[in-house]
């Protein structure tokens, strides 16, 4: 009995220890524990993040890879601390719900990712990838997909198209970019989480999808890029607006974000009309609520969740981005966010001086 | 005293299971109301649209309700050959023996393997072998999900129509026997007759079971909207389809999901009655 006892107030020391070790930033208050949800599209990038947040700041972040649309609910729901999404909600969506703002946590690139016996490199346009996705390109030796990878020999084979069967963010940006810059795809089939493909077959998350992929010959799919560079499948170069063909990296990212950002950093940086920018990019977001006071929160979890944030801002977090393949946040985001960040309150006080 | 706490609590027990099984269908249908309310309930089961488009949302079951059908129809045909000889031979040739007994352990193991690890064998066995033997270029699609399903329900089929096979009467199948019946008649004369509704019942519970089936479908069914227009092509259970989009969905699709959802839980319901049903005859007869 006795010692079970000390054991227990062993623990409760150490724990006491690390709680009041870890938290360096704001003092005062206790480690929380915060939970999110969505989109699994930035998972790589997250589970760093969060380990590394965890270590310096000593709060523990949960994350649920659900999918954006699964996160937004939970978040309109009011059973999480924030939610991840790789679409910025809509204005319908924004007025179903309380105020949010939106962070952007960084950006990605969804590829075309193939399985092609000895096809190491493939071109690809806007336009073919539509047509493809739309089942009129049949073949891979189509004569317009000749006409883009001269010197390589595509086989005589079936196109089998791969994509999301459930709602998915990835979705989203993939169907925006291909409205952009096919009126066919604009007209038939829109842009959306979840869109009606009229060929292929199609599997659950961005892991099911890579999964498909490298399992079936003559496949092509779009997925985000970290899971295609961590199952080793080959993805295509795709034609910018520019005409170059670009692959993605954590630079081609970038380079598509060097437009114009709104305040809200509600944007879409599909096709973007800059040199070396990688046309299927875009940023991911956080999503919190502008009135951090819900569900019973206390004021250390609103304030947990901002740090958060704050150090995904970071340059300590950003430089995590390059490493699993996605990019950094041009500095205008990163200024806006701050400033949006310092909107929130805590039953209606700012939390951030 | 003590008898009437304990009736108490076994009055109580026994209220939870109806309680909560009602709890179940009332909140199925009231989730479902919004989709039967606005598609139209014979509309919704006949529609074979899924489109998200927003404000012309236009959700329909069939392509679902089909694609259950096609697999668990077919999973039944490919069990058969399968699981009525391993009952024959359990349950009348080798009855008693330790070889049977090993057997029928065997068969009974498959009942308890966990169905993503059926989904995954599927996936990274079966599906390469039908994509090799170029039966479907995808390798995903009803066969594939079919077949596996296939091998999930052949326990549930063999070991229920075994029991109904050792108990047909000696009496019959000595009677047989003494007027110059071999092996094979009597199973064709005698078992099958005395035995049949039984067999019949132990493989609509096997239906009962496929019905249902989700991980392992959502994995190889290749979850595509539309109705399969062949055995070999994508398409979406009803468990599959709520499995792959219940996360993402909210209003409309949402409620169509869980109309989905109560169809499903009638059907299975239904089938499970006329299976016990037939399981009563057959032992009263």
């Amino acid at each position: 009995m006795k010692k079970i006892l000390s054991s227990v107030m062993t623990l409760i020391f150490a724990l006491a220890m690390v709680s009041c070790g870890g938290n360096a930033n704001s003092g005062a208050r206790e480690a929380q524990e915060l939970s999110g949800a969505g989109a699994t599209f930035p998972l790589p990038f997250y589970n760093v993040v969060f380990e590394e947040f965890a270590q310096v700041n000593g709060d523990a972040v949960a994350y649920g890879g659900i999918g954006s649309g699964g996160g937004v609910r939970n978040l309109r729901d009011k059973i999480v601390d924030f939610a991840g999404s790789d679409a910025f909600l809509s204005e319908k969506e924004m007025a179903d719900m309380n105020p949010v703002i939106h962070i952007p946590t960084c950006m990605g690139a969804v590829v075309l990712a193939y399985n092609l016996e000895g096809v190491n490199e493939l071109k690809l346009s806007g336009e073919v990838i539509a047509d493809i996705f739309a089942g009129e390109i049949k073949m891979w030796n189509d004569a317009r997909l000749a006409a883009l990878n001269p010197g390589v020999t595509l086989p005589a084979e079936a196109i089998i198209p791969v994509f999301r069967s459930d709602g998915s963010g990835t979705t989203f940006v993939f169907t925006d970019y291909l409205t952009k810059v096919s009126p066919m795809w604009a007209s038939k089939y829109g842009a959306g989480k979840s869109v009606n493909f009229p060929s292929g077959q199609a599997a659950k998350g961005n892991p099911g999808v890579a999964g498909v992929i490298k399992q079936t010959k003559n496949a092509i799919g779009y997925v985000g890029s970290e899971y295609a560079f961590a199952q080793k499948i080959a993805y295509a170069q795709i034609q910018n607006q520019r005409g170059e063909f670009v692959e993605p990296s954590s630079e081609s990212i970038s380079a598509a974000a060097s437009g114009e950002i709104p305040a809200d950093t509600r944007c879409s940086i599909t096709n973007a009309d800059a040199a070396g920018a990688y046309p299927i990019s875009t940023f991911t977001w956080m999503i919190i609520y502008k009135e951090q006071n819900y569900s019973d929160r206390s004021k250390d979890q609103a304030v947990a969740t901002l740090d958060l944030l704050q150090y995904i801002l970071s340059d300590e977090a950003q430089h995590i981005t390059s490493e699993v393949h996605y990019a950094p946040l041009p500095a205008k985001a990163k200024e806006l966010s701050m400033t949006n960040l310092k909107t929130v309150t805590f039953d209606g006080v700012t939390i951030l001086q | 005293m003590n008898d009437k706490i304990y009736k108490v609590i076994l009055f109580i027990a026994a209220l939870i299971m109806p309680i909560v099984c009602g709890g179940v269908v009332y909140a199925l249908v009231t989730d479902a109301y919004d989709a039967f309310e606005h598609f139209g309930f014979f509309k919704f089961l006949t529609s074979s649209d899924w489109s998200y488009t927003e404000g012309a949302e236009q959700y329909g079951a069939l392509p679902f309700i089909t694609g259950t059908l096609m697999t668990t129809l077919l999973a039944l045909v490919f069990c058969i050959p399968f699981s009525l000889p391993v009952a024959l031979f359990v349950g009348e040739y080798f009855k008693g023996t330790k070889v049977a007994a090993v057997l029928s352990t065997v068969t009974d193991l498959l009942a308890g393997i966990p169905s993503i690890i059926y989904g995954l064998w599927g996936f990274y066995t079966l599906r390469p072998i039908i994509m090799a033997l170029n039966i479907s270029e995808q390798g995903s699609g009803v066969l594939t999900a079919s077949l596996v399903l296939a091998i999930m329900i052949i326990p549930y089929a063999a070991s229920l129509s075994a029991e109904f096979i050792k108990m047909v009467p000696n009496d019959l199948k000595e009677g047989a026997y003494s007027l110059g019946a071999t092996r094979a008649e009597v199973v064709r004369k005698v078992i099958f007759p005395v035995a049949g509704s039984g067999i019949f019942s132990s493989y609509v519970l096997a239906i009962g079971r496929a019905l249902g089936e989700t991980m392992t479908v959502t994995m190889l069914i290749g979850n595509t909207n539309n109705i399969p227009n062949s055995i070999t092509s994508t398409g979406n259970s009803m468990a599959s389809i709520i499995a792959n989009q219940f996360g993402e969905a909210d209003d409309l699709r949402l409620s169509s999901l869980i109309a989905i959802g109560l169809i499903l839980f009638l059907i299975t319901a239904i089938i499970n009655m006329v299976g016990k049903i037939m399981i009563k005859r057959a032992r009263i007869s």
